[in-house]
């Protein structure tokens, strides 16, 4: 097995509210492969979005802070590199995709000049210069015309389109791990399924590590290798993707798959 | 089943948008549907799909472009205010956003209260204050809530227990029919499977009929008796859920069925680096 790009040990992130200090992350350790795929499963407060994003710095600190816990990449701790060489990791070697493209997206820049600020931020020269790399990875994330797409406003694209032009966005520089946090959660289930196709293909012709969170266990079935679920800031359970979701041995992961409503009647298979 | 009686029928119900320039935007197109006594009719379909606009046109909240809804055989269109008014006590609806589908300002047995003061004024004001806080403490503790929240306010409560409150609100003038638009689809799944099986309890106890509006196929299996299947505001196909949903007949159910993501990994309907062991 491939060396871990990402090592998380013993993370804890705490957000210091007036009068009051929320826990939300308690102790919270796992790698992430080359090639693969981890799930952060979780319901809202789990504290499954607060680990994501503290992979990239995203929290704002203050409120945030991390009384513990060391987030290795290429040997160095995120957690204590300071902003300026933060910034060289967002977006170039660690990208993160979001559940509302909307909010990521700049309205009133055209979508292409968008993908294309990435690689003028970290390669530098024109932005100009990048225009076949930028027609490249929208043509990447399953955009039919990319052309016509990148001359376009975030607000011309549908739902399914927006985001797979912030796909484009994300793995334009070529990242060697993605975040993707609910990613199709906003979406239609058919728009749903080809995001996740899109994502599982261009993961595997590049090698890129998968950081997936998500509270729906379909997507945890379709898209992972290996799985921690979270509940109250703790991981409650992890391991490889068919012994959680067929054999689970904590009571929340099994209470979580016994909720989750099923189109076909169990059957072994 | 088939023997129940017809309690909401749409026949050929249309809504078209007039758009400026263009040919009017045809959001539901001549959809004739029937709800039974006592069983669930789920609407699915993905945005767009004029779901929603149908279920507002089945409360009567908004006048078809033609076609009718018929409720225990009157045409909603056609009845006087007050007979519509009379109407309405037995058509309810839980909508999906129980942080904004109820007046934050206001304490749950008013928020509660609210149908049995409008459609019952021997229940208003300061006579009817002991009858109806009975009544209200009835049904918080029929929807699972313990009658003293009453006193608070929305903000104090979470998804699932504002969503039984729009349920408590939706039961108090005992209607037949609760228009259901995707009440769970905002919830966490274990608190919406705990909402699901109170609303299965409800339609029990209470002998309710409910429409159930829902993108989530997986929810409707568990819930509904029929589905009605709907793609550019028209009807692609209907009829018992385990018809359609074993044996689909149109590409568009069967497309959508093949989207829907089942929590094992061994029915994955991709693959990729899975380690069978």
């Amino acid at each position: 097995m491939s060396a871990p790009i990402l090592t998380v040990e013993d993370l804890r992130v705490d957000f210091a509210l007036p009068g009051r200090t929320v826990h939300a992350v308690r102790g919270v350790s796992f790698e992430v492969r080359a090639g693969r795929t981890l799930a952060i499963v979780g319901e809202s407060g789990s504290g499954k979005s607060a680990t994501a994003s503290s992979v990239l710095r995203l929290n704002p600190e203050p409120p945030a802070s991390y009384p513990s816990g060391l987030i290795v990449y290429e040997g160095r701790d995120l957690l204590r590199l300071p902003e300026r060489e933060m910034r060289d990791i967002r977006g170039d070697q660690i990208a993160m995709v979001f559940q509302d493209p909307m909010s990521s997206l700049n309205p009133v820049r055209r979508i292409g000049a968008q993908i294309a600020e990435v690689l003028h931020r970290h390669r530098g020269g024109r932005a100009s210069q990048y225009h076949d790399d930028v027609l490249a990875a929208l043509e990447a994330a399953g955009i039919d015309d990319p052309q016509r797409r990148a001359d376009q406003y975030p607000h011309e694209l549908s739902g399914g389109l927006r985001q797979r032009a912030m796909i484009a966005m994300a793995l334009v520089a070529g990242p060697r791990l993605l975040i993707a946090d609910e990613p199709t959660t906003a979406l239609d289930v058919t728009v749903q399924a080809q995001i996740l196709d899109v994502l599982a293909d261009l993961q595997a012709e590049r090698q890129m590590a998968l950081l997936l969170i998500t509270h729906d266990l379909g997507v945890v079935a379709n898209m992972a290798d290996d799985v921690l679920v979270m509940r109250a800031g703790e991981v409650v359970e992890q391991g490889d993707v068919l012994s959680i979701l067929t054999d689970p041995q904590h009571p929340y992961t099994q209470q979580l798959l016994a909720a989750t409503p099923r189109l076909r009647e169990e059957t072994p298979a | 089943m088939s023997e129940s009686r017809v309690l909401l029928r749409t026949v050929e119900l249309r809504k078209e948008f007039p758009i400026r320039g263009r040919a009017p935007m045809v959001a539901v197109d001549d959809v004739s549907l029937q709800l039974r006594a006592g069983e669930t009719l789920a609407v699915v379909g993905e945005s767009g799909s004029g779901k929603t606009t149908l279920a507002r046109m089945m409360l009567g909240l908004l006048t078809p472009t033609s076609g009718r809804v018929e409720v225990n055989g009157r045409d909603l269109s056609r009845l006087p205010a007050a007979e519509l008014r009379g109407l309405r006590r037995d058509l309810q609806v839980v909508l999906q956003d129980p942080f904004s589908s109820m007046n934050p300002r206001m304490r749950v047995v008013d928020i509660v209260a609210e149908p049995l003061v409008t459609h019952e004024p021997q229940l208003r004001g300061r006579g009817g204050r002991a009858d109806r806080e009975r009544q209200v403490a009835e049904l918080l503790t029929a929807v699972g809530l313990d009658a003293d929240v009453a006193s608070r306010y929305p903000h104090e409560f979470s998804g699932g227990q504002r969503q039984r409150i729009s349920i408590a609100r939706a039961l108090a003038l005992r209607p037949e029919v609760i228009v259901l638009d995707e009440p769970t689809s905002a919830l966490d799944v274990s608190v919406q499977a705990q909402v699901l099986d109170l609303l299965s309890a409800l339609q029990a106890e209470f002998h309710l009929s409910y429409v159930f509006v829902s993108h989530n196929l997986a929810v409707v299996r568990k819930l509904a008796d029929r589905v009605a299947v709907m793609r550019h505001g028209a009807v692609v196909e209907s009829g018992p859920v385990a018809t359609v949903f074993d044996h689909p007949s149109d590409p568009y159910t069967q497309a959508l069925l093949d989207a829907v993501l089942e929590p094992d990994p061994r029915r994955a309907r991709r693959r990729r680096t899975v380690d069978v062991a």
